[in-house]
């Protein structure tokens, strides 16, 4: 087989210590436990983040991602295991003795201070010798293009320009790890789009370790070098952006990141291409996947993943050369402009998800509600999950 | 079209309300207490001449006009009696004014920052005195601070003293009066701002280097400003013409214009004198008001 040759997802630039087991992570947490009260915020968690990295921690809200922040930056102490960051444990040090400086979702800008003194702020605290205050000040200014609003109060800008002063007074202390607790949520989809090119170039050229909380997997996606899936205070997936795409680890991220159609089944046995073969309600004949697992056991109870724009719809019957063909009606069409969404009721009773892409203008054939219709998927389009 | 007409009328008089108001509760009282400042004493009823008399015509009223001066004032400030009481009032209030913000912040700011839960309960304390009679709980405090009150028996129980303080009939406890009758008034706006502050934004000073207590005079102090000048506005002005406290817990030398009008009014029947005191009260409070809200919009034009 060739496929442990071939890359998963995009490659955005080699640069994955986490694969070298030689390399020295900047920040550990071990064990981790928080708890409120009776609830459990994060939950013997470990995870570790190196430096230069861009990290994502990705999850639904109250799935414990701001806490295991707000640990990081020292206004919440773990309840038991413990955070280290360079070699140093964290436990006991408050938040103003931390190498490590946080946008605030809110961005947290003093109302009463100018864009220059919001900046300036945190290295008054740190006693800096005033030239060298102002030299930096006008530094981070230039870095986030806010020049010409130095001397502007935070309610007289945009809410972008409020994000960037929101970056550059974080980024002003030049600390050791930035924290960027939704850092684009504020902001229409434009300008996001915009700014989270604009902090992936920030981040390469400032080489400052940046850990993102965000509960928007695209942000994750085009931002990060990995992408940490949180759900119940537990790590469900620590992996790249294209890892957690096309080899997500359970139910909950196939769910969550991306959209996926999920065929329960259970493992029949392997076909002598290596291929396992799941049988499903979905279809008579088994679906035959290809997934590196070794270890199911025949009877197993499994539930193939498949991203519906690996899925393809056929008008006609298929022939017999395509590999898990699945009949069914068409149940829903979504036109989104760039593509179309098809909910397809299977026999089964089913529901499969199935994009695609509009690459013309015209139809010769549109397929409409309740059309009779097929899909299909290669072997290498499902991904088995045993969870 | 009546309808629409009678509606436009009440849409009018919705806004203008408040200048009713004021109008008929402020303005023309205070027109009357201005005629009575000028006019002079007399041993009648009303003790003060000249009259209105309509009657007379546009004759009897050119000799109401005729009739009336300023004598009042000149004797005011002639006399060194008022100008000392407008000046020990002045300073008696900037003080209490000051010891309310000492005591009222920390309360205030405690509140702000308990359990959210708590929050009510402290806030219903706060204004509990409130459904007993002000005079009452001033009265109270005669019982607690004379030579053989509560104070003073706790104090030689403890040993901290060997014979009573006199206490009661000085200047301390006017103070100790003063502050703690107006203190809703100064912890309540206080409040409102402390409660209203956004606590990412300690957090975010924290966050960038500053000590807790750093970050109270950079952040939490000045974002506090409208709530020490609104509280402090509120206890100032009114402790400027009290009369309850000063008279009940202060002594002879305890000299406060509130209680000038009042002996003015009361013992001397001089009406015209008191209506000039009152007067001179509400030009000295207006002042300050002013200058207030012109800090006040100036500081909101900025912010903007």
């Amino acid at each position: 087989m060739t496929r442990t040759a071939r890359a998963v997802g995009a490659v955005r630039r080699s640069f994955a210590p986490w694969t070298d087991p030689a390399a020295v992570p900047l920040i550990r947490f071990e064990g981790v436990t928080k708890r409120f009260g009776d609830t459990v915020a994060v939950d013997g968690l470990s995870l570790s983040i190196y430096e230069r990295e861009l990290f994502c921690l990705l999850g639904p809200s109250g799935c414990g991602k701001s806490t295991l922040m707000r640990m990081l930056a020292g206004f919440e102490e773990p309840s038991e295991g413990t955070v280290t960051l360079g070699g140093q444990d964290l436990a006991g040090v408050p938040p103003y003795r931390r190498p490590v400086n946080m946008m605030f979702q809110s961005y947290a800008l003093f109302p009463h201070m100018s864009v220059e003194a919001n900046v300036a702020y945190g290295l008054k605290q740190e006693g800096l010798p005033r030239g060298e205050i102002a030299d930096r000040v006008l530094e981070m200014l230039r870095l986030v293009k806010l020049e010409p609003m130095a001397r502007r109060r935070p309610d007289q800008l945009s809410g972008g320009q409020r994000q960037r002063v929101a970056l550059a007074r974080a980024l002003a202390k030049r600390p050791k790890v930035l924290l960027l607790d939704e850092p684009l949520g504020a902001l229409d989809k434009k300008l996001r789009e915009e700014t989270q090119f604009e902090l992936i170039d920030l981040q390469e050229r400032l080489g400052t370790t940046f850990v993102i909380v965000t509960h928007d997997q695209e942000e994750a996606m085009t931002m990060a070098h990995r992408i940490a899936v949180m759900d119940h205070g537990c790590l469900v997936q620590v992996a790249t952006p294209g890892e957690v795409y096309e080899q997500p680890a359970s139910r909950f991220v196939a769910g969550f990141v991306g959209d996926a159609t999920l065929l329960d089944g259970e493992v029949a046995g392997r076909t002598d291409r290596g291929l396992w073969m799941i049988r499903s309600a979905a279809s008579p004949e088994p679906l035959l996947v290809d997934d590196p697992d070794e270890d199911l056991r025949p009877g197993q109870a499994v539930a193939v993943a498949i991203r519906p724009e690996k899925m393809v719809l056929h008008q006609d019957p298929p022939g017999p050369a395509a590999e898990n063909a699945l009949a069914g009606e068409v149940w829903d069409v979504g036109y989104l402009g760039d593509w179309t969404v098809y909910r397809v009721k299977l026999d089964s009773g089913a529901l499969v998800r199935v994009s695609r892409a509009n690459t013309s203008r015209f139809v010769d054939r549109p397929v409409a509600w309740e059309d009779r219709v097929h899909v299909s998927f290669a072997p290498d389009a499902g991904v088995i999950l045993t969870d | 079209m009546a309808a629409p007409r009678s509606r436009r009328l009440a849409s009018a008089l919705v806004p203008a309300a408040p200048y009713l108001w004021l109008v008929a509760f402020f303005l023309v009282p205070f027109g009357i207490v201005l005629k009575i400042s000028l006019s002079d004493p007399a041993t009648a009823q009303p003790p003060y001449r000249p009259l209105l008399d309509l009657s007379g015509g546009v004759g009897g009223v050119r000799d109401f006009l005729a009739g009336l001066d300023l004598e009042t004032f000149s004797t005011l400030l002639g006399d060194s009696l008022y100008v000392d009481a407008a000046l020990s009032s002045l300073r008696i209030a900037m003080v209490a004014t000051i010891l309310l913000l000492l005591v009222g912040y920390p309360l205030a700011y405690s509140m702000a920052r308990a359990p959210a839960g708590w929050r009510p309960v402290l806030l219903a304390l706060v204004i509990l005195p409130f459904w007993t009679s002000f005079l009452i709980r001033v009265y109270a405090w005669i019982g607690i601070l004379r030579p053989e009150g509560y104070l003073n028996a706790a104090l030689l129980w403890l040993g901290l003293v060997d014979q009573p303080l006199q206490i009661l009939n000085t200047e301390t406890a006017v103070f100790i009066g003063l502050t703690y009758a107006y203190l809703p008034f100064m912890v309540l706006p206080l409040y409102a701002t402390l409660e209203r502050l956004d606590r990412t934004l300690i957090d975010a000073a924290l966050d960038l280097g500053a000590t807790p207590i750093r970050a109270f005079w950079t952040v939490t102090a000045p974002l506090s400003l409208p709530g020490v000048i609104a509280g402090s506005l509120l206890c100032f002005i009114p402790i400027v013409g009290e009369f309850v406290v000063p008279d009940l817990l202060g002594g002879s030398e305890t000299l406060m214009i509130g209680r000038t009008l009042w002996s003015e009014f009361f013992s001397n029947r001089d009406w015209p004198l008191a209506s000039a005191v009152a007067v001179v009260l509400l030009v000295i409070l207006v002042v300050p008001i002013v200058l207030f809200r012109e800090a006040e919009a100036r500081r909101t034009e900025a912010g903007r």
